[in-house]
Order: C-alpha cells, then sequence, then structure tokens
C-alpha cells in the first residue's frame, strides 16, 4: 500500500478474541412470536408512532414518524398484529423502560409495496428525507441519523468519504463478517454516499487482523468505475473510532468541538453503507442488521436479525451455557451490560458477549492513584485522565471541564492501562452527568431571574405610567379652570390648582414608595412558590425534550 | 459494573516489584564492592517500614493487606536504606524510615497522596539532624585494610558503643566529600583528584555502583515502567551544569563525568525522580522537573552546605510540581488548549 499512514496518539491492544465468531457464515435468525420496536433508537427526537393497538401491519412498513429533522422513522420488522404501545425494557444504559410498539407476528412475513429509489434523480434534501422515513442510522454504535449526516454542507462538497471498517472492540466481527460476504452491496451504499456528498476521495480503512475483508472489499472495489482506495490500519484499539480513523487515514484531526465535515470528510460504518444500499437500490427500510453473539456460548456466530427481537433467543440460538454471569451489549470496552435479556435487538445493537467467570474474571479492588500517566500515555484523546479524575473525584467540575472533560470519547483505554485498577471513564461519565444537571440548574435559574427583573421593570413602568397619567390629569385640570376664570373667579380656581397639585405630589409619593419596597421572590408565599415551582419543573422538562444530544459524529467500535 | 469489562494484566503490585528488582544489579554490586553490611540495613529498613506501614493503615482504618502488598513501602525503605551511609547506626536507619513512611507517606494521605518523595523526606531529615552519623560510609573493599563480615557490620550498625577508632578505621569520606574538603582547603581540582577514593569517572567502587544503578534504570526504562523524560533531563541538568562550570575553571570545579557517575545521581535520576507521585506527570513538565533537579543537584554541590545535593534538589522540584503541571498542559486530540463549554 502506497498510501502514507499515520498515527494517532494511544491506544491499547486488548486480545482480540475475534476467531471466535468471524469463522461461521451468516444464519438469519428466525422471525420471532412477538418483536418489540423501541420508538427512540437513534440519537435525536424519538420517533413518534403512527399506527394504533389492533392495527395489522406489514413487514416495512412505517410504525412510527421521524420527528424532526435530527430523528429517524421505525418500521415493522415483520407483519403482524400491533399488540401494544407503551413502555417496555429497552438496551438503555440507563436501565429504565421506555417507548415501544409491541407487535404479534403471524409468520408471513408480508412485504409493504416498496420500490427502489432513483437517488440520481432526486434533490439531495427530498433523499434525506427520504432517507430518514427509511429509519437509516449509523450502525457503528452512535446511530446518529444517517440523512441528517449526508449533508456535505454549505460548500456543497466534501471532498473526502471514509468508510469505515475498522471494527478494533475485541471480540466483535459483524462488520468483519459483512465485509466478508456483503462487499458489494457495501460498496453500492458507499457510491450513494459518494453521490450525495460530491466526494472525490473514497478511503475504507480496514484493520489489518481482517484479512479476508480486506480481499474480499479490494475485488470488490476492482469492479467499480472509480477509485476506491481499501487501505489496511494496524491493528490497534480504538482505531475504529470515527476520529482515530480519520487521522489514520488522513493524518486530520477534527478540531475540538467542530465536525468533520469542517476539515472536508465524513466517515461511515460500513454496516450503515450496507444499509443505504438496501435503502436506495431496493426500498427498504432499516429492519434488520447483524448481530455478534460470541463469548460464553456453544457457537459463537453472526446473525441476521430482525429490530425488535428479544435477545434471550439469539443466545439461545448461539447455545447458552451454563456459568453466565451476564451478558454485553457491544464489546468488553465500551459494551453496556444488559439487566434483562427481554430486551430487543435495536439499530445500535451490534454484538452480544455473553460473560462467564472465566472469559471476564471480577475487576480486582482499585487503589489509589499514583499519578504514573499510563491512562496519559494510551488517552487517544490526549488528555490526561489522571488530572480529570483527581477534579472529578474531588467534585471540582470547574476543573475537569478546563482539562477538556468533553472531549473525552470513554472508550476505557485509560481503565484498561490503570495499574490500580481505578474506573476511571466511570469518574468522567459522573462529572459529565453532574456538570450537565449544574448547566440546567443554572439555565433555570438564569431563566427565573430574567422573569422575576422583568416583572420589577414592569410593575414599576405601570406605576410610573399611572402617576403621569394622574399628573397630566391634574394638569388638564387645572388648565380647564384657568380656561374659564370669569366665570368662577380667581379664588377658587386657586384652591383648585392647589388641590391637584397635592394629588400630583401623592401619587409620586406613592410611586416611590412602591419602588422602595419591591416586591420579589424573597416575600411570596408558600403556595406562590409551590406554583412556581411547579411550573419550573413542567419548563425543565419540556426544555429536556427539546434539547438533545446532537452527536455528530458516529463512532464505530 | 460500567465498562469496560476487562483490564491490562498491570498492578501496583507489579510496578513496585519491577521497582525493587532493578535494584538488584545495584546492591549485588555494593555487597561485592563494599562488604555485606548493606544488606543489614536494607533488611533493617524493610521490617520498620513493613511495620510502620501496618500500623498506620491500621491507624488510619484502611486494610492493611492489599496496601501492604502493593509493595511500595518496602520499595521507599531501599531507596532510604541505599542512600544513607552502609555502617549507619540502626536508630538511624530506623528513625529516617519512620518519618519517611509516617510522615511524608501517611500523614499525608497515604500511597498517591504524598507531595514529597517518602525516602528523600528521611534522608534529608537524617542529614539535617545527624550529619556527623550520616558520614559512617564504608570505604570500597579494595582500598580497605581489614574488610568487615556480616557480623561485625552488624555488631557496628547496631553496637551502642562503637569505639570512636574502629569506625574510623573502617568508615572514609566519600569522593564526593573528600572533592568538597580538598576544595575548601584551597586544593586544586587535580591535586584532590589524585587521591585513591577516585577512580576512572566517579570514586573507586562508586563508580561500578553508579553504572550498576544505571543498569537497573535502562531496564525499568526498557519495561516502559519509567519514561526517559525524566532520567534523561536529570542526568543532563547535572552533565551540563557540572561541564560549564568545569569548563570554566578546571581548577576549582570537579569533572562533568566525575559528578554524573556519582551512584546518588543515578539512583535519583531513574529512581527517585521518576516516582510517579511526587514528579510531574505531563511529558514538557517532567523535562523540566528532570532538568531543573539536574541543575538544582550540582548548584547544592558546588555552593551549597552538603557535599551531596540530590535529596534536596529532588525535594525542592516536588514542591514545584502542581505549578509545572499547570503550565505544561499538552495540546488535547483537535488542538483545544483553553477551556471550552460544555456541550448544550
Amino acid at each position: 500500500m502506497s498510501r502514507e499512514l499515520f498515527k494517532f496518539k494511544g491506544g491499547v491492544h486488548p486480545p482480540e478474541h475475534k476467531a471466535e465468531s468471524n469463522g461461521r457464515p451468516i444464519h438469519a435468525a428466525p422471525l420471532p412470536r412477538k418483536l418489540v420496536i423501541p420508538l427512540r433508537q437513534h440519537i435525536g427526537n424519538p420517533a413518534k408512532p403512527v399506527v394504533e393497538v389492533g392495527e395489522r401491519v406489514l413487514k416495512g412498513q412505517m410504525i412510527a414518524a421521524a420527528d424532526g429533522p435530527i430523528s429517524t422513522a421505525v418500521h415493522a420488522s415483520s407483519s403482524g398484529t400491533v399488540t401494544a404501545i407503551d413502555l417496555q425494557p429497552v438496551p438503555h444504559v440507563s436501565g429504565l423502560p421506555d417507548l415501544c410498539i409491541t407487535i404479534e407476528t403471524d409468520g408471513r412475513d408480508e412485504w409493504i409495496a416498496h420500490a427502489p429509489l432513483d437517488y440520481r434523480a432526486m434533490a439531495p434534501a427530498d433523499l434525506r428525507t427520504k432517507l430518514r422515513d427509511l429509519g437509516l442510522a449509523g450502525l457503528g454504535g452512535a446511530v446518529f441519523p444517517t440523512g441528517a449526516k449526508l449533508n456535505p454542507g454549505a460548500s456543497g462538497h466534501c471532498p473526502t468519504l471514509i468508510i469505515n471498517g475498522g471494527e478494533c472492540e475485541p471480540w466483535i466481527t459483524c462488520d468483519d463478517v459483512l465485509m466478508r460476504h456483503h462487499a458489494d452491496e457495501i460498496l453500492q451504499g458507499m457510491a450513494v454516499m459518494r453521490h450525495m456528498m460530491g466526494s472525490t476521495e473514497i478511503l475504507v480503512g480496514i484493520e489489518d487482523n481482517k484479512p479476508e475483508a480486506l480481499d474480499s472489499m479490494r475485488s470488490a472495489a476492482a469492479k467499480l468505475d472509480f477509485a476506491v482506495e481499501i487501505i489496511a490500519v494496524p491493528t490497534l484499539y480504538p482505531s475504529g473510532g470515527a476520529k482515530q480513523m480519520t487521522e489514520i487515514l488522513t493524518g486530520k484531526q477534527v478540531p475540538s468541538g467542530k465536525r468533520s465535515t469542517d476539515v472536508g470528510l465524513q466517515v461511515f460504518n460500513v454496516g450503515t453503507a450496507y444499509a443505504l444500499a438496501r435503502a436506495v437500490h431496493h426500498g427498504e427500510p432499516l429492519i434488520s442488521r447483524l448481530v455478534t453473539v460470541t463469548g460464553h456460548v456453544l457457537r459463537p456466530q453472526n446473525f441476521e436479525v430482525l429490530i425488535g427481537t428479544p435477545m434471550h433467543t439469539l443466545i439461545t440460538l448461539a447455545g447458552d451455557r451454563d456459568g453466565t454471569t451476564g451478558v454485553l451489549m457491544g464489546g468488553p470496552m465500551m459494551g453496556m451490560p444488559m439487566p434483562t435479556l427481554d430486551a430487543p435487538v435495536v439499530k445500535a445493537t451490534n454484538c452480544l458477549l455473553v460473560e462467564s467467570k472465566e472469559l471476564f474474571p471480577p475487576l480486582p479492588k482499585a487503589l489509589p492513584c499514583i499519578r504514573c500517566t499510563r491512562c496519559a500515555d494510551a488517552c487517544p484523546a490526549e488528555l490526561q485522565p489522571q488530572e480529570l479524575f483527581r477534579f472529578a473525584k474531588a467534585g471540582d467540575f470547574g476543573r475537569a471541564q478546563e482539562y477538556h472533560l468533553f472531549d473525552c470519547i470513554e472508550c476505557g483505554c485509560c481503565s484498561y492501562v490503570c495499574p490500580s485498577h481505578i474506573p476511571l471513564v466511570d469518574f468522567y461519565r459522573y462529572a459529565k452527568s453532574e456538570i450537565w444537571a449544574h448547566e440546567k440548574d443554572k439555565r433555570a435559574a438564569d431563566l427565573a431571574r430574567e422573569r422575576h427583573e422583568f416583572r420589577q421593570f414592569r410593575q414599576e413602568r405601570e406605576k410610573t405610567e399611572k402617576a403621569e397619567k394622574l399628573a397630566a390629569k391634574a394638569q388638564a385640570k387645572r388648565a380647564e379652570l384657568a380656561a374659564e376664570p370669569a366665570v368662577v373667579g380667581a379664588a377658587p380656581s386657586d384652591a383648585d390648582a392647589k388641590k391637584a397639585l397635592i394629588a400630583a405630589a401623592l401619587a409620586r409619593a406613592q410611586a416611590k414608595k412602591s419602588d422602595a419596597a419591591p416586591k420579589n421572590v424573597d416575600h411570596l408565599t408558600p403556595e406562590q412558590l409551590q406554583q412556581i415551582d411547579e411550573i419550573e419543573a413542567r419548563r425543565a422538562k419540556i426544555r429536556e425534550l427539546a434539547r438533545q444530544p446532537l452527536e455528530s459524529e458516529e463512532k464505530n467500535t | 459494573m460500567p465498562s469496560p469489562f476487562i483490564l491490562d494484566r498491570s498492578s501496583v503490585t507489579q510496578i513496585m516489584a519491577w521497582v525493587l528488582a532493578a535494584l538488584l544489579p545495584a546492591i549485588a554490586t555494593y555487597v561485592w564492592l563494599f562488604g555485606p553490611g548493606i544488606l543489614v540495613t536494607l533488611s533493617l529498613a524493610t521490617v520498620t517500614a513493613l511495620a510502620a506501614e501496618a500500623a498506620m493503615l491500621k491507624v488510619r482504618g484502611y486494610p492493611v493487606q492489599p496496601f501492604l502488598l502493593d509493595l511500595s513501602a518496602i520499595v521507599t525503605a531501599w531507596l532510604l536504606a541505599l542512600s544513607l551511609p552502609s555502617l549507619a547506626p540502626w536508630w538511624l536507619i530506623i528513625t529516617g524510615t519512620l518519618f519517611a513512611i509516617v510522615v511524608a507517606k501517611h500523614l499525608y494521605g497515604g500511597l498517591g497522596q504524598n507531595i514529597f518523595n517518602p525516602a528523600m523526606v528521611g534522608y534529608a531529615v537524617l542529614i539535617v539532624s545527624f550529619p556527623v552519623q550520616m558520614t559512617h560510609w564504608a570505604g570500597p573493599l579494595e582500598l580497605s585494610s581489614a574488610p568487615l563480615t556480616l557480623a561485625q557490620s552488624t555488631s557496628v550498625i547496631f553496637g551502642d558503643d562503637v569505639p570512636k577508632s574502629t569506625l574510623d578505621a573502617v568508615t572514609m569520606a566519600t569522593p564526593l566529600d573528600s572533592l568538597r574538603t580538598g576544595l575548601l582547603r584551597q586544593l586544586t581540582v587535580d591535586e584532590v583528584m589524585t587521591a585513591p577514593i577516585f577512580g576512572r569517572f566517579g570514586g573507586t567502587g562508586f563508580e561500578w555502583l553508579a553504572a550498576a544503578f544505571l543498569l537497573g534504570g535502562l531496564l525499568l526504562w526498557a519495561l516502559r515502567i519509567i519514561s526517559w523524560h525524566v532520567p534523561l533531563t536529570f542526568l543532563a541538568g547535572v552533565w551540563l551544569t557540572a561541564g560549564f562550570l568545569h569548563f570554566y575553571d578546571a581548577g576549582r570545579f570537579g569533572p562533568p563525568w566525575f559528578h554524573l557517575f556519582a551512584p546518588s545521581v543515578m539512583l535519583g535520576a531513574f529512581f527517585i525522580a521518576t516516582d510517579p507521585v511526587s514528579g510531574a506527570t505531563t511529558p514538557r513538565g517532567k523535562l523540566i522537573f528532570g532538568l531543573s533537579a539536574g541543575f538544582l543537584t550540582m548548584a547544592i554541590r558546588t555552593w551549597g552546605g552538603f557535599p551531596d545535593g540530590v535529596a534536596f534538589a529532588i525535594l525542592l522540584m516536588n514542591l514545584c510540581v502542581p505549578l509545572i503541571d499547570q503550565y505544561t498542559q499538552p495540546r488535547i486530540y483537535g488542538g483545544a488548549r483553553k477551556a471550552k463549554e460544555p456541550p448544550a
């Protein structure tokens, strides 16, 4: 390979454990009797249901529509009847149930009418909306809506398109297997991306521990009528992180707090490219994906799984074993433990890793930090994890932010190398959540203060206006009296004018008095306070709903 | 439990064990060239350190076993023992070790919390409080008329009442001390260094001890337990300062290789200045830390009141670590240097 590769700083090389699952062919997981399809499977607003309980739906039918530009639709993975729209256990780090649509499948697997898209003829904005309505989201891990990412921005073209086949996280092989068996479709999807982004340079980065995938992708690329570089990159976690893959292939770093399109490139996962090809060339929405089931199972392998399939069915298929201690969704570096295996496979489910005591012995107890800075050497974000740890532990979140806490990608390299076995990433997650909560409180307080100040200003203005009105009235009265002296005489006129003057002075004094004793929130009754609290709580909730995290980078682990 | 769910096979115990292992070549050389007395000092310091560590953990309500097994107390004990004169009296060893473990380590919050290197605090307390006893260095065997056996060394160390004549017969001024007193007597460097205590680079025997520390240090570097930053800049600081002075006036300032090949410099550069807890953590900070400590070592040797300055130089630089770290924060991925607002 002639291309000069660059090295990102840090990284670790844990045991790969790829061979367990990447040798077996892809099996389609059987149709389950019940599909539980969450409405929030992507970054952005959750989809809004467009079906009702009792309604019959077809395979590929939209059952919940995208809500806003950063959102995607959700589809029925098979035909059947909607039996519930309610809270169900979902694979989410919070462990909390979320709104899902449950479909009792009828076994007929009957497709809704669908047709390929003539993407070259479509206006880019229409195509993006169409892809959003087909439920496309990044399959590398971050599940950012693909339609929104396929936007080159104001310049109209994004010179470099990177297809990420890094798959650096141990155990996971779904991208590897996808590249081995579906290289042509991946490249078809890539061609659509190239068209939409106006890219001239297309790079596919694949870790060099996947020689079969590299071969397969190279022979597929040779058939194309445009140049695609299939590049083997050194195996080093987290090379499959979008930022790290970018740096390896181009030497460019995405500036902190900016988007990759700002430096003229965009990164997509191979699975996303495959899903895009299915969408454009077949009109199929995203209703299935490849899932690696590996670890402590009899037959570790990859399944083609309908979204909404309960996780336990996959583990049964792969052959569950005694001594299972837990199941992770994702890999051992960034995955999350599943509190229940009733949770469904979602668009983000790349791997179910079954744990046993032998494969994943309990982590030793943490000792104090000795500032050895192995974490700093391993950190691909080039942070000083030992300092962040110190600040997070001390509750000094301001300093943690100064030391770029929010540039942490939570890849886990620091925790992995820590000789004191400190769960460092956990401390960073804690600090981040505390800062978010604090920011929320601060915004609420700012808002309350603004409203209070405006109220004071309004009251003052009303008082002044009232006083002015009174004074004007008195003036008018005096003028009126002065205008008819011949009729009534001068003496009463004088007396009236004096009266008017006194009235005006009284009004002024009153206005001044009410200024001196402003009604502020210190003197509210408990009822009023409670009312304010309730209003604030409602507002906070609404704001939170409106403000979804905007993750521009697709993480690919 | 949150991610990640796997760990590299490293541990504090493993790191400390390697540090101890890296000291073994120097200990062997010590025994070979200076006699077995150092073994008594090492053992006494080790026992004292472990007892003090266990007692302090108990008092502070920490689990004793995991913290004793981290071996950090033994590392402190060995570093202090190797800094002390090999025939220092038993109470000196115990006092220094106690001070290192109890005051410098545990009263500052235990493992990972100490601002100063505990072994160097112990050493500094002893040299300030007991300067006479801190000169009980056994001379190299090749210059000694009657080398001490292990039993004799033990009785010298534990002897309540060692006749001064006995001590004088076996102890000897160190090369650095000889140079210092010679220069104070208005002799030139060349005149002083004709004495048999001066060897090829450093002192007779002492230069080989320094080489053994260097070997152990290189082992730690090869194992990635220490980085090159501090040792290299520390040695550079010593060598450049000594070289500049020697070049300026070779009659009044000792040659740079002589200063570099003192055991204290090699021990300090590879084993003490590299102490992660009390040293700088950023790459640039480590360079500043090492270079300044090297310079200060030479400054104290040349103009200070003690023949050697490694301990004070490192302690002074320990003091500067928070400042150094704060102002040498490296550039992060994506180039941000200034504080960033959190995303909405």
